[in-house]
């Protein structure tokens, strides 16, 4: 990894679903570098095409045209098991539904991405990240046995614990009550504090999108402003005047 | 990743067992048929080897061909050379023959079927041969007594000194004194026969062999080997006998009942296999099914990390572990079904001898095997299912599994698979000129693809057919009943492979009820179109024969006008083991048969050297009237015979013999002839006065029974319907299995539709409403499994009559009724767990579920 480079770029993404007339053009030609050791934040009204964008980003869509570059390695030509392999050692996810498996404890989801890739544990380290998403005391319990965001803390520690190149996160408040939500929130650019975690969240609430350094915003699959960090009635500010910022 | 799988699988104990109940059934009736059959040989092998422990070498009549129950008495007077032979320590030779004793009722004492045996005894002769041992009184030593075994003793209420009844070879009542009471070995009964023991020369005289003996028990002096004294016995031995040591004579007498019984292993075994292919669809459907619904637990497993490969071997590992604990499961299940099984045997006649149940090694190794090896199998295509989940599904709602690659040639491969299963059917039905085993084989093998042909195709045809079937739902049920139908029709696949397994059971359910029907059809018609008497004799229980004697005591009393009797012996001629028939005169006429060369009397002028063939074997011996055939019976006597008449016989039963003599030359050939049946023709034929005379007669010959014609055809039909119920009982099995694959889809399908259902609920469905959903899809579901299987059914009775021949062909329909209505009857009973957990959803958490 180029610690002075960017840590995922894409250059004009496109991506069209569907045929003919009901084919709809989610991204319309987006580039975009991520720098690492940031959270950065992809902000845009529903359809404007931010969870395509970081789908293709993470390797889980492919683009219709254009290219995505995860730590040097060109993602958008991988087969498969190729992308497998990147996803075990530089791509972390958190779910706006979690995502855990009902039937594991959370030490053992937390614990999941190694055991599918079957890598030794770092005690130290996984003791370390449990004990900053505050679960140390919750390991043996089932996500059914678990609040919301606790579940959502045992994700974030479930995105790190392979100690990931970057984290996609989708969503990440958006099953979430208030309080939680502002400690999961608080838990990411803590993590890009603490670690130095490149983290890229995609959410269409404002009070997240303020955590971030960086917020990208997007409309009808265009990048339409780039900016660092703002607070949230700044980017309620700019959310509603979008329309303005898009290009004619 | 392994524990990852384990975890899940063990999370989830309801689907779990759900999909184990499929294969348990299957593995249950495997590992149950071989702990009986090893059960009821260990127990065969018991009783011979008890008879042989004292004998170095035992020695027997040999038959020509066939089997021991044909082997020849021989003459007495080699008991004398073999005891003066060097290597001889002590010999004792005996006779035995069918004798059953009379209970107070005036009938013969049967013990759930098991036979009747008659042992001859040397009184003061050395008794190491001997396995009986006298608990009570003396041996018979006398023309007037008799011993008896423990069991019969005690079942008689008789103790030594009493009088009892006894019959030969079917024949009329003697009585004599009991002089003592037998154990066998150390057990008060030989498997529930009844044992009838007299001294050797009233044996002898009894059993109509006198100066012969029909086995000889050697000892060898101190120092001889077996080898030495086999062959100095060898050497005296006259023709048509044979010795062998004694643990080679306890293994030949255990193959003999172990020949019949490996045919009601295979029997068994088949219907076990049949429960475990329909089980196969179950699992099939159960994990497509829930692989679809953890589309996005297995793309989250994508997404951190997991390959395309890892998942599939998930899959296929949870199809390794539910097999290896179904099967573990079915193993035990087995002994108790084996319990169960011989309780079926006794209820159907046939006592076995039992010792400890006998739970083999090879027993517990072909039953996990076969379980785990078909949930295994079945787990492949859903595990390739599961494969193709992207891992995009993970954020993605309600994901859809992508089709596979050939998803498109499906319907093509489907219909191939038909065409193909048709072909060996047409083969295996129409192809006269191949082996009937190779016919059957193809025949098997067209029939288990056509089941999966079907089962390919039935996606494409299910919406059309759940729309139809389900009408009646939409007018029943109301709203419910509409959904009902919708919601069978919006997966057509997946109805379509629960029906699937319904269908495989119906269908054989089907064949089965054709095929016995047309065989009650071909009974029926054939005695009522060929037998002309008035009465019937036989003996009681219809399939043993019956002594000639009877026949000769009601011809001596007058009672009947003509009174006519046949026998059935084997024989060979050409090469070829046939049916040998004896007939009286007198059933030229009251035996009415369609000649190709000759007429009905030409039964009664067959002489000392006549010979009545069948068209079958004149054609394939190149036989005309008056062509020479030479006749072997068992015992090695051998008859030249000349054609004089051919008989076309009917399509089913054959009256006759492929060959048939007179009687009086039968009588000549065979030792201790007897009657299979005797017809009757009275004066002023059937009436109540007739059969009282005809009974009083026959009131000292306690195993003779007489029926009149329609008695007789009623209980022809109902031997039938017995083995009918039989089937019926072990394809109920995959019946049973493939109604838990109705309920396992079911639980799955209210799983999946959850917030449906809370939706449902909150707009207002009640309760009983949406009860009656879950029971309507169900029977819709049973009913498309019927509309599939039924129709096979029937095809597969048609061709299978054909290859069997003399099957004719007829559609039983108030029985096909019956199974319409047990299919839903099945859709009932299988909805009644899914739809109380739909009942009872919490409207509330249903709606949040997510």
């Amino acid at each position: 990894m180029n610690a002075a480079g960017a840590v995922v770029s894409a250059v004009d993404l496109t991506r069209r679903f569907g045929e003919g007339d009901t084919a709809v053009e989610a991204l319309r030609g987006v580039s975009l570098e991520i720098e690492p050791a940031e959270l950065t934040a992809v902000m845009g009204p529903s359809g404007s095409g931010k969870s395509t964008l970081m789908h293709i980003l993470a390797g889980l869509d492919k683009p219709t045209s254009g290219t995505v570059t995860i730590a040097g390695e060109s993602i958008t030509s991988m087969d498969d098991n190729a992308l497998t392999h990147l996803r075990r050692k530089h791509i972390g996810f958190v779910f706006q539904f979690y995502n855990l498996l009902p039937m594991l404890t959370a030490e053992e989801n937390i614990k999941l991405p190694l055991s599918v890739a079957g890598q030794k544990v770092d005690q130290a380290w996984f003791d370390e990240l449990t004990t900053k998403v505050g679960l140390a005391d919750r390991l043996k319990h089932r996500p059914a046995e678990l609040s919301g965001g606790q579940q959502q803390r045992v994700a974030v520690a479930r995105s790190l614990v392979a100690k990931p190149t970057v984290v996609f996160a989708d969503e990440p408040t958006g099953n979430l009550d208030t309080k939680s939500s502002a400690e999961i929130l608080a838990l990411l650019r803590d993590m890009t504090a603490a670690y130095g975690q490149t983290i890229v969240m995609v959410t269409h609430d404002p009070r997240a999108a303020a955590v971030a350094a960086r917020i990208v915003y997007l409309l009808d699959g265009r990048i339409v402003l780039d900016s660092r960090g703002a607070s949230e009635a700044e980017i309620l500010k700019t959310m509603n005047e979008l329309d303005t910022l898009a290009p004619t | 990743m392994i524990r990852v799988t384990l975890k899940d699988l063990l999370g989830r104990k309801l689907r779990l067992l759900l999909t184990s109940l499929a294969v348990v059934m299957g593995v249950a009736m495997v590992s149950g048929t071989f702990v009986l059959t090893d059960t009821i040989n260990a127990g065969f092998h018991a009783i011979f080897a008890v008879a042989y422990t004292n004998s170095n070498a035992v020695v027997t009549g040999k038959a020509v061909f066939g089997g021991s129950a044909d082997a020849p008495s021989f003459p007495a007077s080699t008991l004398t050379r073999i005891e003066k032979l060097p290597g001889v320590a002590a010999a004792a030779g005996g006779v035995e023959a069918a004798a059953q004793f009379v209970g107070a009722n005036g009938k013969v004492v049967a013990h759930g079927g098991a036979p009747g045996l008659g042992f001859s005894v040397d009184p003061d002769g050395d008794q190491r041969f001997n396995p009986l041992k006298l608990v009570a009184g003396s041996w018979p030593s006398s023309s007037d007594e008799v011993a008896m075994d423990a069991n019969t003793a005690d079942s008689l209420h008789v103790r030594v000194g009493d009088r009892v009844g006894v019959i030969v070879s079917g024949g009329s009542e003697h009585r004599y004194t009991l002089s003592g009471v037998a154990d066998y070995g150390n057990s008060t009964s030989l498997g529930g026969a009844t044992i009838a023991i007299f001294d050797l020369a009233t044996a002898q005289k009894l059993f109509d062999k006198p100066g012969e003996l029909d086995e000889i028990d050697v000892a060898a002096k101190p120092g001889v080997s077996n080898a030495k004294l086999l062959s100095q016995i060898q050497s005296v031995l006259p023709p048509h006998t044979q010795v062998r040591t004694g643990q080679q004579q306890t293994q030949a007498s255990v193959n003999n009942f172990g020949s019949i019984l490996s045919i009601v292993r295979y029997v068994l075994l088949a219907f076990g296999g049949i429960a475990l292919f329909v089980g196969s669809f179950v699992i099939a459907n159960t994990l497509s099914i829930t692989v679809a619904q953890r589309a996005r637990e297995f793309a989250t497993l994508r997404t951190m990390g997991a390959s395309s490969r890892q998942v599939r071997w998930a899959v296929v590992l949870e199809g390794f572990v539910t097999g290896l604990f179904a099967s573990t499961i079915g193993l035990f299940v087995g002994l108790g079904l084996a319990k169960g099984l011989e309780a079926l045997f006794r209820a159907a006649g046939v006592t076995v001898p039992v010792t400890a149940l006998v739970f083999a090694t090879r027993t517990v190794i072909v039953s996990l095997a076969a379980g785990t090896i078909v949930t295994l199998v079945a787990s492949l295509w859903p595990a390739l299912r599961a494969t193709r989940v992207p891992p995009i599904a993970a954020v993605r709602e309600g994901a859809v599994l992508p089709p596979s690659r050939l998803a498109r040639f499906g319907p093509a491969v489907a219909l191939v698979v038909c065409a193909l299963a048709l072909a060996l059917l047409c083969i295996g039905g129409f192809v006269d000129a191949l082996a009937t085993g190779v016919r059957f084989l193809f025949a098997g093998v067209g029939v288990l693809g056509l089941f999966v042909g079907v089962a390919m195709v039935a996606p494409s045809i299910a919406r059309p057919l759940a729309f139809v079937l389900g009408w009646p739902a939409t007018r029943i049920g109301g709203v419910a009943g509409s959904l009902a139908r919708s919601n069978a029709m919006r997966n057509p696949a997946r109805t379509a492979s629960t029906a699937a397994a319904l269908m495989i059971g119906l269908a054989l359910v089907t064949a089965v009820a054709v095929l016995a029907q047309g065989l009650r059809a071909s009974v029926v018609g054939s005695v009522t179109s060929e037998f002309r008497g008035d009465y019937v004799l036989t003996s009681e229980n219809g399939f043993t024969p019956t002594s000639i004697s009877s026949a000769d005591a009601l011809r001596k009393a007058g009672v009947a006008t003509v009174v006519a009797g046949e026998r059935a012996g084997d024989g060979r001629a050409f090469g070829q083991t046939i049916q040998v028939a004896g007939l009286d005169p007198g059933l030229s006429s009251l035996l009415l048969l369609r000649w190709k060369h000759g007429t009905n009397a030409s039964m009664a002028t067959l002489g000392r050297d006549g010979a009545i063939i069948d068209t079958g074997f004149a054609k394939s011996h190149h036989l005309v009237v008056g062509s020479p055939i030479e006749l072997e019976t068992p015992a090695g006597r051998t008859i030249k015979l000349t054609v004089s008449a051919v008989f076309s016989p009917p399509e089913a039963e054959d009256p006759l013999g492929t060959v048939s003599i007179s009687s009086r030359t039968f009588d000549s050939l065979y030792a201790n002839p007897q009657n299979v049946f005797a017809l009757i023709a009275t004066p002023g034929g059937v009436s109540t006065a007739n059969t009282a005379r005809l009974n009083k007669v026959l009131s000292s010959f306690p195993d003779a029974k007489i029926q009149t014609e329609h008695q007789f055809i009623n209980s022809q039909e109902q031997g039938v319907n017995g083995i009918l119920d039989l089937l019926y009982i072990l394809l109920g099995l995959s019946i049973i299995v493939s109604l838990f694959g109705i309920v396992n889809t079911l639980v799955l399908t209210v799983f999946e539709r959850t917030r449906e259902l809370g939706m449902l609920r909150a707009v207002g469905m009640t309760r009983r409403q949406t009860r009656r959903m879950i029971r309507h899809e169900a029977v819709v579901t049973a009913l498309l499994g019927a509309t599939l299987g039924i129709p096979i059914g029937v095809g597969l009775a048609a061709l299978f009559g054909h290859v069997l021949k003399g099957i004719p062909f007829s559609v039983p329909w108030g029985t096909i009724v019956v199974f319409v209505l047990a299919a839903i009857l099945v859709g009932l009973l299988a909805a009644i767990f899914p739809a109380r957990r739909a009942s009872r959803l919490n409207i509330l958490n249903a709606l949040q579920y997510e």
